[in-house]
């Protein structure tokens, strides 16, 4: 079992790769939306599309751009962990009430104050529970990668079932299994602390 | 201090400003009142510019707002809604300082504010400095309200209906410490309200709006003594004392819905009535519906009998009055009298009402202290 623990860490580290790019262009997205009316019709229908796109296919597009490896399943899970991220900023901004922004626009807060100090700590929780959504998806995803060349739990899995060894498709589709329930259950502990007030 | 210089707003079609001017003097508690939807917190918003005019001006000062960058200006100007709308992710002092930090306070300076300020309305430092929005009741958060757009000592404090939503005992309470937090802190406080009773309360003076235009700027004594206008005088309503005591008539304070019941009834059904009526006596009528008599609960139990009609008990005991007497001559009468009321009739002796004591009273409280709404 010690030879998984490589290719345990391997997945784990793409995912949260993946998930890291996805938060910083998915908030950023998300705080778009909120401020430009116009923009939120655009970045709300691209990564709802994203989202259609099976996850076959859109890793082979990716490949032709990134090319075999690690980098091309770390963009398709970072596109795929998008919408869950930008839907859900967008929603906890536009959903701080109404009275609270006025407080903090007719005391003299500037735009970007604003942002900080009220409307993104209020709507944190939401964005939380949006990359809670994005994580777990992407453990199960990152599987595919071993198609396209990269690392991760794919690996001992496709070798399983390449040479019908059913012990090996379990001992990497557990882990997945276990980190998928794990991370799920950990992240939820911390929303429920996050939105007690 | 705060001047409008013919300021007029529209949204779409509907004007909600029409050609505004009026001044606001340093030091004043200016409360701005009239029915909703004629203006008065547009007006109050475009103060601290969360409101833009489509033409006029407005000067604070004797500097036009408009060229002034709005989050400067506003950090200026203190600020509280009627929604409280205090920031759930930070604590109470946290809350309280953000304009002073805004502002670039250093610590020791707005955390002495702070201290000092919860001092003020009796709400100890360490018991509730860090607690949050939440963990306080509704006035205790208003308070916290009021406190946080004092925080920076603006020399001019906005509030839209702060006291709204409070419960009436908190209202009395924070509307009696606003009061005196504005006489000890001599701020200019802008305030709207539709509530005339905490106009008439708090304001030096009155701006009374309708339509978007002022029907009246006056202080309350003389709005309460000339009303400008039948709107003033009907949102005034029970604040203007036309009539003292000595002028209430009989028909003024009797009470008109009574138990009357025809003679013929009988004593069964009779007391059937009068106990879902939950009396003890009763009014009876002829056939011509004018007066007969009255009888009492006890009366009935001692020489009721069954199938017979009312009208063998009735008992013409009970003292009778016009409808015009003066109430003041009713009163000595009623606590005179053994009875618990007397009888109104009217000109044709048919029954107009009753008066008992506790009507007569209601009815002279009413006339000096105005009604309860």
């Amino acid at each position: 079992m010690s030879n998984l623990v490589p290719y345990i860490l391997e997945h784990l580290l793409i995912v949260l790769i993946a998930t890291g790019i996805s938060v910083a262009i998915g908030v950023v997205l998300g705080i778009i939306s909120y401020w430009v009316r116009f923009a939120a019709q655009i970045i709300l229908w691209f990564s709802e599309m994203v989202q259609t796109i099976p996850a076959l296919a859109l890793l082979a597009i990716l490949m032709v751009i990134f090319g075999l490896g690690n980098a091309t399943i770390i963009a398709g899970l970072a596109l795929y962990a998008l919408l869950p991220i930008v839907r859900n900023t967008y929603t906890g901004l536009t959903s701080v009430p109404a009275p609270i922004k006025e407080a903090a626009r007719g005391m003299g807060m500037s735009k970007l104050q604003r942002l900080f100090l009220v409307e993104l700590p209020l709507a944190f929780p939401l964005i939380f529970s949006g990359i809670k959504i994005s994580v777990v998806n992407s453990l199960s995803i990152a599987v595919m990668g071993v198609l396209i060349g990269a690392g991760g739990l794919g690996f001992p899995i496709y070798r399983g079932i390449q040479t019908q060894n059913f012990r090996l498709i379990m001992s990497g589709a557990i882990p997945v299994v276990i980190m998928a329930v794990l991370f799920d259950y950990l992240m939820s502990l911390i929303q429920k602390r996050l939105t007690r007030h | 201090m705060i001047t409008f210089q013919n300021v007029s707003k529209s949204y779409g079609r509907k004007l909600v400003l029409d050609n505004l001017s009026f001044e606001i003097k340093e030091g004043q508690f200016v409360i701005l009142i009239g029915p909703s939807g004629c203006g008065k917190t547009t007006t109050l918003k475009m103060i601290n510019r969360l409101v833009k005019p489509d033409s006029g001006e407005i000067y604070i000062n004797g500097i036009n707002i408009m060229e002034q960058n709005p989050v400067e200006l506003r950090r200026g100007i203190g600020y509280v809604i009627q929604q409280i709308g205090l920031f759930p992710n930070m604590t109470v002092e946290q809350n309280i300082s953000v304009v002073p930090k805004l502002l670039k306070y250093p610590k020791e300076r707005w955390q002495s504010i702070v201290r000092e300020l919860l001092e003020m309305v009796n709400m100890p430092y360490e018991e509730y400095a860090h607690k949050y929005p939440s963990e306080l009741s509704g006035g205790q958060q208003q308070r916290i309200g009021v406190l946080r757009a004092l925080a920076a000592s603006p020399p001019i404090v906005l509030m839209d209906e702060p006291f709204g939503a409070l419960d009436p005992i908190t209202r009395d309470a924070l509307q009696e410490e606003v009061k005196k937090l504005q006489k000890k802190l001599k701020k200019t406080i802008v305030f709207v309200t539709h509530d005339m009773e905490e106009a008439l309360r708090l304001a030096d003076t009155i701006v009374f709006m309708d339509n978007g235009r002022i029907l009246q700027m006056a202080s309350p004594e003389e709005m309460l003594r000339n009303p400008a206008s039948d709107i003033i005088k009907e949102f005034m309503g029970r604040h203007i004392n036309s009539r003292g005591p000595a002028e209430l008539y009989v028909e003024d304070v009797m009470r008109t819905r009574v138990l009357k019941v025809p003679k013929t009834l009988k004593v069964l059904e009779c007391l059937d009535r009068m106990d879902r009526w939950e009396v003890n006596s009763v009014i009876v009528l002829n056939e011509d519906d004018t007066y007969a008599g009255t009888v009492q609960l006890e009366a009935i139990q001692e020489h009721g009998k069954v199938g017979h009609e009312i009208g063998e008990l009735v008992s013409q005991d009970t003292p009778t009055v016009s409808r015009q007497c003066k109430a003041q001559e009713v009163l000595d009468q009623l606590l005179d009298s053994p009875y618990k009321y007397l009888v109104v009739l009217n000109d044709d002796r048919t029954v107009a009402g009753l008066i008992t004591r506790t009507s007569l009273t209601k009815a002279i409280g009413e006339a000096l202290w105005g009604a309860k709404s």
